[in-house]
């Protein structure tokens, strides 16, 4: 079968941008068909990732924005929302639009415009998510976070700073990402004295809110082989849901849309898990680095914490892990984040990663929506 | 029903015909798929925490900090699990705690849900 190929990729600079939602939109998406030599009309599909474009700056219908701005009409265009794995859920659509025979072009833009709002505010917008029950106790995506990371460090012995080194890693590997949000480094030091969002997790153990898009061109392999010098191909794809309610899990530190998203993946793959040579995960908050660390595979249930201390997810380890700084460091605009994830992977895949370059033919993004209510895992392979 | 934004008097977990418990309900038993057809009302319950945290970084219209748990109720063999606002801050995991009455736990009109949408009253958790 004819594997679905990612023709191009780009990302904008996240962080506080002036540009609202359509021309964050607009520039991603002209960047990707530019690098791709594409011409706008020639797109068949167009798929947009985006949480909450409506509810953030009162512009609803981005896909159709995105048409009109790029000229892409009469493409099809369809706006993807699952929430933070917005963008992963992008790539699941626009991978079914040319795996299907639908499209032999899809666009596919992820973005999201947050800063304007207060911290305070974009909690509470992000928190709209969560169940009614939920929601009156005023609980937020941070608070499961720290429910989470308690019950993960008690049970499995693990200890605190393991978690500042997720975020110094991140922090790290950030440095050398232009379009990141921080390129600072910090020490475990400065992540251990911050100050408290939701106990036993401090400022740095969560990403920030950002602005930023992000976009992915895809295409049947055979065209891509006619088009392109080099290409990566989705060799798998997952996407899966769990209970909206974190309580009802049989186990809270077990996310069950990361593991069947990653099961499939795999399955379709045909690989492995340690294949992966380079991973892009969804560290929103740092505990859900190890949560995913496990749910895909790469470490034993409650030792996810020891890949950190042992290096293994380092840039000179055996599997690094958000090589890109993560959301934790590149920046979070939602519906942006998953298509993000792609871009590095592919970045990294074709060894146009830069000072992050590590050696990779397989990589996995993992695209965690709620806190693991979905999930998307893609596995990208580099184009013969 | 189990509608999710119904009114619903004392910390109420819902069951199937096959004795599968939730706080809240569902349409549908998310264990077996039946309806769930009754309910245990857990308001003189005591139960354990599970786990907890304290947030500081609250929405509008939501008390800071907000000490939080996750609670599991044992009811005929079965265990359920809630997850609330705590009374106070002095907790930790394995204390026992039993729910308080609370009219109003954030302010209806401070925050991105519409007010009308659901109910805004409910159950802290105090220790025992």
């Amino acid at each position: 079968m004819d594997r679905v190929a990612v023709l191009a990729s780009t990302m904008t600079a996240f962080g506080e941008r002036e540009a609202w939602i359509r021309d964050l939109l607009a520039e991603a998406g002209a960047d990707c068909l530019e690098r791709a030599g594409v011409a706008p009309e020639t797109v068949e599909h167009c798929y947009v990732s985006n949480m909450a474009a409506g509810e953030f700056e009162g512009q609803g219908g981005v896909m159709n924005a995105l048409v009109h701005d790029l000229g892409l009409a009469p493409a099809y265009a369809q706006r993807v929302d699952q929430t933070s794995a917005s963008g992963g859920a992008g790539i699941h659509a626009a991978w079914q639009s040319v795996a299907s025979g639908a499209s032999d072009l899809t666009l596919l833009v992820g973005g999201e415009k947050m800063t304007h709002r207060s911290t305070p505010a974009a909690t509470d917008t992000i928190a709209s998510i969560t169940h009614p029950f939920e929601y009156k106790h005023g609980l937020t995506l941070p608070t499961f976070a720290g429910v989470v990371a308690r019950r993960y460090l008690d049970e499995h012995d693990a200890p605190r700073e393991s978690l500042a080194k997720v975020a110094v890693k991140n922090h790290r590997n950030g440095v050398d990402n232009p379009n990141a949000q921080f390129r600072k480094a910090i020490d475990v030091e400065t992540a251990m004295e911050a100050p408290i969002v939701a106990d036993p997790l401090r400022l740095y153990d969560f990403c920030p809110i950002s602005d930023g898009a992000a976009a992915l061109l895809l295409c049947p392999e055979s065209i891509a082989r006619e088009q392109a010098e080099a290409y990566v191909t989705v060799a798998g794809i997952g996407g899966a849901t769990d209970t909206h309610v974190v309580h009802q899990r049989p186990d809270p530190t077990t996310m069950g849309a990361v593991v069947e998203s990653g099961r499939e993946a795999f399955g379709m793959a045909g690989l492995p898990r340690d294949a992966v040579d380079v991973a892009e995960l969804h560290d929103m908050f740092t505990i859900l680095e190890f949560l995913q660390y496990e749910d895909l595979g790469f470490a034993p249930k409650g030792e996810g914490w020891r890949a950190i201390e042992e290096g293994v997810t380092e840039r000179d380890g055996d599997l690094p892990v958000n090589t890109s700084g993560g959301l934790k460091s590149k920046g979070h605009p939602l519906g942006a984040s998953g298509v993000a994830q792609a871009h590095e992977i592919r970045e990294q895949l074709l060894g146009r990663a830069g000072a992050r370059q590590v050696e990779a033919d397989v990589g996995l993004a993992c695209s965690v929506g709620g806190f693991g209510n979905c999930a998307t895992t893609t596995i990208l392979e580099a184009g013969s | 029903m189990t509608g999710a934004n119904e009114d619903e008097e004392g910390l109420v977990a819902h069951r199937c015909p096959n004795g599968h418990l939730t706080i809240p309900g569902h349409y549908r038993c998310p264990t077996c798929g039946e309806p769930q057809v009754g309910t245990v009302d857990l308001t003189d319950a005591v139960g354990e925490v599970v786990t907890w945290t304290e947030s500081r970084a609250t929405p509008p219209g939501v008390r800071s900090p907000n000490p939080v748990a996750i609670v599991a109720f044992e009811v005929d063999g079965e265990t359920v699990r809630a997850i609330g606002g705590l009374t106070g801050s002095d907790i930790g995991t394995g204390d026992r705690v039993r729910p308080v009455y609370v009219p109003e736990l954030r302010d209806p009109d401070a925050g991105i849900r519409e007010r009308e949408s659901q109910a805004w009253d409910g159950y802290r958790f105090e220790p025992v």
